[in-house]
């Protein structure tokens, strides 16, 4: 589904991504770990088109990406949770998942004369915001709601844009152990629904025990790729993590 | 019988709604620090006036006065796309000062600092709206339609947007949203509504030169959305009424004329520091001032 081809991207002197290379198949959990700095969040801002690449390429489906603007990478349909909270502080929750469903809302005339979401779009609204839970919040302004309450609101989010990668960057990071089982658990269900993840996590537990392919990175690189269990007892993997 | 102060007040308080309303759409809705609002406003005046002194009628005359000002919000909305906050208020302010200067210089057309005398009262339909009183009708009737359109724009899904631009532009992107179009859209209905209220203005007055269009002509109106909070038209409405009627009354305190106008100043200054300390939301806002 998606193919990263020798990705480089530099910061000055800096190479934060330094010829990435690997591929994520359609309805699986792969996660891309690695020490502070390792240049995940880097290829997140690339695959999404945050930034842009020095050289490589990124293919989704079988097209390629690479050149893309912010909004056609998105709706090629890849949706994006980011590490830090990017709720519309100002508006709804439920406003906020109104707006990620469709792009209709941004066709000005059409508006004008009086568009709403549909009955269907609504419902699926609901039923996310029951899956999430959230729907007991959900008519909140979001700068109103809790760090916790933030971070599933903005989950919903992601998953309410229509899209076939969901690309989350540190999902459960802050978040108590009961939250994290709840959004464990939620991945999981998701996957089942033939969802595909892509995830940047930095708890070795939770990331492990969900995800079918792990990709490691250290210094812009990627140093191991492979199964949980294989990549638990990767010499490299231990050397970059725990600096054995 | 209401006196013809009264009226003038009236009138004065209608085309500052719609010019308030009309920069709600572009920094309240938008986060769009405009400060080439008034411009808009003067190109707005000068084209009506300018075409109807050509013989134009007036109606057609305050539809080109929009569409005018709607299209140079367009094409400010080009290279200030990527622009925000500081940046942007500095570049649309260089914009004012350019327009301002054109209206100055450009005397062949404008007649610079002569100004443009004799802008013809209007006439709609055969009927001559030459009193105050009905120009006071015609006033209330373009704010009424000024302010649903305005509604019904920043209420609809695609004013949402706008306001998911305003709180988080890079987010909103990567939900698939076109910012550029979007701001684009709302920099020129902001700019048409700047432009028909310029109209008005140059018809109610009947002569209109540069001076009215600097940018500290729009010291006021930038107050009146701070003050009647951001992304808020009620709030717009009764922080236009109280803004334009509190000054008014510097004229029975006894000051000199000389007097009155920088005290208005000082007026405004010191209700913005107010607002900004102990309110910073405005009246009615949602939003608060970054």
């Amino acid at each position: 589904m998606l193919q990263i081809q020798n990705l480089k991207k530099q910061f000055g002197g800096i190479k934060a991504v330094n010829g990435a290379s690997f591929e994520i198949k359609k309805n699986s959990i792969t996660a891309l770990i690695g020490p502070n700095g390792s240049g995940k969040t880097t290829v997140f801002n690339l695959i999404s088109s945050i930034l842009k690449e020095d050289s490589g390429k990124i293919f989704f489906n079988g097209e390629d990406i690479t050149h893309k603007s912010i909004e056609e990478t998105s709706n090629v349909g890849i949706s994006r949770l980011f590490q830090q909270s990017r709720l519309f502080k100002n508006l709804t929750v439920k406003e906020n998942l109104m707006l990620a469903i469709c792009n209709e809302d941004t066709k000005f005339w059409k508006n004008l004369i009086g568009y709403k979401i549909s009955a269907e779009e609504e419902k699926k609204i609901n039923e996310i915001a029951k899956l999430v839970g959230i729907s007991e919040f959900i008519n909140k302004q979001c700068k109103d709601l809790s760090f916790g309450q933030k971070r599933l609101a903005e989950i919903a989010r992601a998953i309410i844009k229509p899209h076939s990668l969901l690309m989350l960057d540190e999902p459960v990071a802050g978040v108590n152990p009961k939250l994290r089982k709840e959004i464990s658990d939620l991945l999981l269900r998701l996957k089942e629904n033939g969802d595909t993840v892509l995830l940047i996590e930095h708890d070795m537990n939770f990331t492990l025990k969900i995800s079918d392919k792990v990709v490691v990175m250290d210094e812009g690189e990627v140093i191991a790729q492979g199964t949980p269990s294989e990549i638990k007892n990767n010499k490299k993997v231990l050397e970059a993590y725990l600096g054995d | 019988m209401i006196s013809a102060y009264i009226i003038h007040l009236l009138i004065l308080i209608g085309i500052y709604v719609i010019l308030a309303l009309a920069l709600q759409i572009a920094m309240g809705f938008g986060g769009l620090l405009n400060l080439g609002h008034i411009a808009f406003f003067g190109i707005g005046a000068y084209t009506s006036a300018l075409l109807t002194l050509a013989g134009w009628p007036f109606w057609l005359a305050f539809l080109a006065s929009g569409i005018i000002a709607m299209i140079f919000g367009f094409l400010l909305s080009i290279p200030t796309t990527k622009l925000k906050g500081d940046y942007l208020a500095l570049t649309t302010m260089g914009f004012s000062f350019v327009i301002y200067a054109i209206l100055l210089n450009w005397t062949d057309l404008t007649r610079g600092p002569l100004g443009l005398p004799g802008i013809p009262k209007p006439s709609l339909f055969g009927i001559s709206i030459s009193s105050n009183f009905n120009f006071l009708i015609l006033t209330i009737i373009i704010v009424l339609i000024s302010y649903f359109i305005i509604k019904r724009i920043t209420s609809s899904q695609f004013g949402k947007v706008l306001e998911s631009i305003r709180d988080d532009e890079l987010a909103s992107k990567v939900l698939g949203k076109n910012s550029f179009k979007v701001k684009a859209i709302a920099m020129g209905f902001s700019a048409f509504f700047a432009g028909i209220a310029g109209s008005l203005y140059a018809h109610y007055i009947t002569f209109i030169d540069p001076s009215s269009f600097m940018i500290m002509q729009l010291v006021p109106v930038l107050l009146i959305v701070i003050v009647g909070g951001l992304a808020s038209l009620p709030g717009t409405i009764l922080a236009t009424i109280i803004l334009i009627l509190i000054p008014e009354a510097l004229r029975f305190v006894g000051f000199p004329s000389s007097i009155v106008g920088p005290m208005r100043q000082i007026f405004y200054a010191v209700i913005l520091l107010l607002i900004l300390i102990y309110k910073p939301k405005g009246f009615f806002g949602r939003v608060e001032m970054e």
